[in-house]
């Protein structure tokens, strides 16, 4: 709140921007903590900090990147506080299920959205920027507030973790949050709490 | 099935970058994450998003 204070057009332009980013930030969030209803919650808590901090977004730039790295620290913070875990979408992947198949879908979604659930939280944001919301490696790097080596290493773990789980058939238990899953989970979270891989631009 | 959802948010520079993932090699799920993703982008939105959009506003 310092002195640049944005016009009322900047701001409308601001406004619509945000507005169209919101089906992809609800995608994202649904990807990252799995169940609709909590998504949502973490969206709009981002619609709100991003509109706070609306004096901080560079016109021009991608409204999308800048919004999902608010997005993903909130969901990272409210991990620490243990709300997200082990969830996953019931809904979407019966909806995707019960939807006429456009081609042969060997994988059912639903096997995908729980497997997605057991990753760590770090990997599967990974994985989702890249693999479902386009971003290259080096933007998706920006997002997460890393270096680009350590984007790939994530991708390709969440990768061949999700083909030894769905290609080979080797699933867990839905919504196991324990064992080595959950152990990994903390171990990563222990990193984010000690400062690794969390980008702070928005408070 | 070519799916990628074009966005309209900026980032339209991503086609092409170096370090982009080659989409070949892929794993069997690989599509099934984008049909996750999409799927919800295309999902109306539910009206509580509409109102937060306008009560934005009164927030200042």
């Amino acid at each position: 709140m310092s002195g640049d204070v944005r016009t009322a057009a900047e701001k409308a332009d601001f406004k619509r921007e945000l507005t169209e980013v919101i089906p992809h930030l609800r995608a994202f969030a649904r990807g990252l903590c799995g169940r609709p209803d909590m998504a949502d919650d973490l969206v709009q808590e981002t619609m709100l900090k991003a509109w706070a901090a609306q004096d901080r977004f560079q016109p021009g730039t991608s409204m999308r990147a800048w919004t999902f790295v608010i997005l993903r620290n909130a969901y990272l913070t409210d991990m620490r506080r243990n709300r997200f875990r082990g969830e996953y979408d019931e809904g979407v992947a019966e909806r995707i299920l019960n939807a006429p198949a456009g081609q042969e879908e060997p994988i059912h979604l639903a096997d995908l959205q729980r497997a997605l659930q057991t990753l760590p939280p770090e990997r599967r944001e990974a994985l989702l920027l890249v693999g479902a919301g386009g971003f290259s490696y080096e933007e998706a790097a920006e997002i997460c507030g890393c270096a680009v080596g350590t984007i790939k290493s994530r991708v390709g773990r969440a990768r061949s973790a999700l083909t030894s789980m769905l290609d080979e058939g080797k699933l867990p238990g839905r919504a196991s949050t324990d064992g080595d899953a959950q152990q990994e989970i903390l171990m990563e979270l222990e990193k984010v709490a000690a400062g690794e891989g969390q980008t702070e631009p928005i408070k | 099935m070519e799916h990628r959802k074009p966005e309209k948010a900026g980032n339209g520079a991503t086609q092409g970058m170096p370090g982009k993932p080659a989409d070949s090699d892929k794993p069997g799920w690989a599509n099934g994450l984008k049909q996750l993703y999409n799927s919800v982008v295309d999902e109306p939105l539910p009206e509580s998003f509409k109102d937060l959009i306008e009560r934005l506003d009164d927030a200042d």
